[in-house]
């Protein structure tokens, strides 16, 4: 690992003061991602800011919001009584992620920031758009399997990891985030990007901003829902294809429903046209197939991974009945 | 004087004899270091590339104050600063879990936590769970199940075992599983290990 200068803070606010004077800075939260992309050479900050001892690690619920702080750390979000109870989706979207040793440092700001990526980009022999733009992508005619099949540019085809940024996308959270002036609130399915011309760029957040915390509304959705994750092994991997599904049920009609997909896109992808279709419809094995095919429009398979144009709806179907069969 | 030069002074240990022939290829590797870090004009960030920072942490109660480059990471301090050689590198990239250790009571992987994050935690490694000569109940259950073949990710099954069961995460094998994943086994010792687990959850013994 290339040395840096490594500095501590305990506010925010000195955080982005530190962060706005120095273009190669990063902030350091858990590490988990930016410590091993700089033991791989795939980045090199010059300077590391430790942010974890800034008090932003509460989970709270305000008003009809719940409050989670960009520092709380993804085992302490997913095993809170208060996230299990309101917002179960988003427990399971975490405890299906990583390992256990992993959650216990991760952060909720760090899994938003973990870079969207592939084998290509961690491979410093190899071409890739997204870690030195203009070389090309690896992946597009290689090994292809875990690629994305929405969204997709001829520059990228890598998907976002997180599990958690699925269910986050499906329960229409907000993201808060600060730069010296002040706050801002931006829509979390809009906080990450697809690759477009620009694969460099993971998400929309500004070179002198810091993420806050999250705003998730209480929601009637904690009854009928399912966190399906499937990959190539029962643990401990990224997604194949992964579906947060939840509803609300009324005489079996649905009266709300979130469909988002992890593991196809360079973002977390949101299933907008299926949930259109499903809502005050009846949660019927029918209707679920019909929503699953809707999503399907716009797929795109690249060889190696178009297993996942029948796995997703696949994925999707079963995600759904689970979800109906909760109890 | 060439490291493969040496040989080891007659009670020497094995380790000892590695440390010394490292420290040699080490200074025998600075002076092109240096060449080329002026050749990029990096003047600045060679200066700092031997910055230490001061660190102080408690490691299996034992107190610790020392100067660490920030580079250096957890697992790295444990091993080649403080010789507690029982906490393993495997992959060196979170996946194997073999560098396991308790940082304030909670399991993570070493090898991607940077020693100075530490500053002030109290770190348990595998050396720091046995009371004395009586081992935890964890390593005697491991023994008495054959929770291992090679040894190599041992040390991390055991720590992550502990926490598994400190956790309450031991509801059914299936759940012990799951988060026991973050450990890998080559030898395949997965059942035992659980039965172990299982052993050491029944036995109600603090843990």
């Amino acid at each position: 690992m290339i040395n840096f200068q490594y500095l501590r803070t305990t506010t925010a606010k000195s955080a982005i003061a530190l962060l706005v004077k120095d273009k190669n800075a990063k902030f350091l939260a858990g590490g988990t991602n930016l410590i091993d992309l700089m033991k791989r050479g795939v980045t090199a900050p010059e300077k590391l800011i430790d942010i974890n001892h800034v008090p932003l690690k509460q989970i709270e619920q305000i008003g009809n919001k719940i409050h989670i702080g960009a520092l709380a750390s993804n085992s302490a979000v997913a095993e809170h009584a208060l996230i299990k109870e309101k917002l179960p989706l988003l427990s399971w979207a975490l405890q299906a992620g990583a390992s256990a040793q992993l959650r216990n440092v991760a952060t909720v700001g760090g899994n938003m920031m973990q870079r969207t990526r592939c084998g290509y980009f961690y491979d410093t022999e190899m071409p890739c758009n997204k870690r030195q733009p203009g070389t090309g992508c690896g992946a597009m005619g290689g090994f292809n399997r875990m690629h994305a099949i929405f969204g997709t540019s001829e520059k990228c085809i890598a998907v976002h990891p997180s599990d958690m940024c699925v269910a986050l996308t499906a329960l229409d959270a907000e993201v808060v985030l600060a730069n010296a002036k002040g706050e801002r609130k931006m829509l979390f399915k809009d906080f990450h990007r697809l690759a477009g011309d620009t694969p460099q760029l993971d998400n929309n957040l500004k070179a002198n901003e810091m993420i806050i915390r999250l705003e998730i509304p209480v929601n009637n959705l904690a009854k009928n829902y399912h966190y399906l994750k499937v990959r190539d092994r029962a643990s401990y991997a990224f997604a194949l294809v992964s579906v947060a599904a939840a509803f609300e049920l009324n005489n079996n009609k649905i009266t709300d429903i979130r469909l988002a997909m992890g593991g196809v896109a360079h973002k977390p992808w949101r299933l907008t046209a299926s949930e259109n279709f499903l809502k005050g419809k009846e949660a019927t094995l029918s209707n679920f197939e019909q929503a699953a095919q809707l999503a399907m429009k716009d797929a795109k398979g690249f060889g190696g991974n178009d297993f996942k144009l029948k796995l997703a709806p696949n994925t999707i179907i079963e995600a759904l009945n689970l979800a109906k069969s909760k109890v | 004087m060439k490291s493969s030069d040496q040989k080891p002074n007659e009670g020497d240990s094995r380790r000892d004899f590695l440390k010394k022939s490292s420290v040699i290829t080490a200074i025998a590797l600075t002076p092109g270091v240096a060449v080329k870090a002026a050749e990029n004009k990096a003047d600045e960030r060679f200066a700092e590339l031997f910055e230490k920072i001061p660190l102080k942490l408690t490691v299996n109660n034992k107190a610790y104050q020392t100067m660490v480059e920030p580079r250096v990471t957890l697992l790295d301090y444990l091993r080649e600063e403080l010789h507690l050689t029982g906490t393993k590198k495997g992959c060196d990239h979170g996946q194997c879990g073999a560098c396991t250790v308790h940082v304030d009571g909670q399991r993570v992987n070493s090898c991607l936590s940077l020693a100075v994050m530490n500053e002030g935690k109290k770190i348990t490694t595998i050396e720091g769970l046995a009371n004395g000569e009586t081992l935890h109940p964890m390593q005697a259950a491991f023994i008495k199940h054959d929770g291992f073949q090679c040894g190599y990710c041992t040390p991390g099954q055991i720590m992550s075992a502990v926490a598994c069961v400190r956790e309450g995460h031991t509801g059914s094998r299936a759940e012990i599983s799951e988060y026991m994943s973050g450990n890998i086994c080559r030898c395949g010792a997965y059942p035992n290990i659980v039965d172990a687990i299982i052993e050491v959850k029944e036995g109600g013994a603090t843990v």
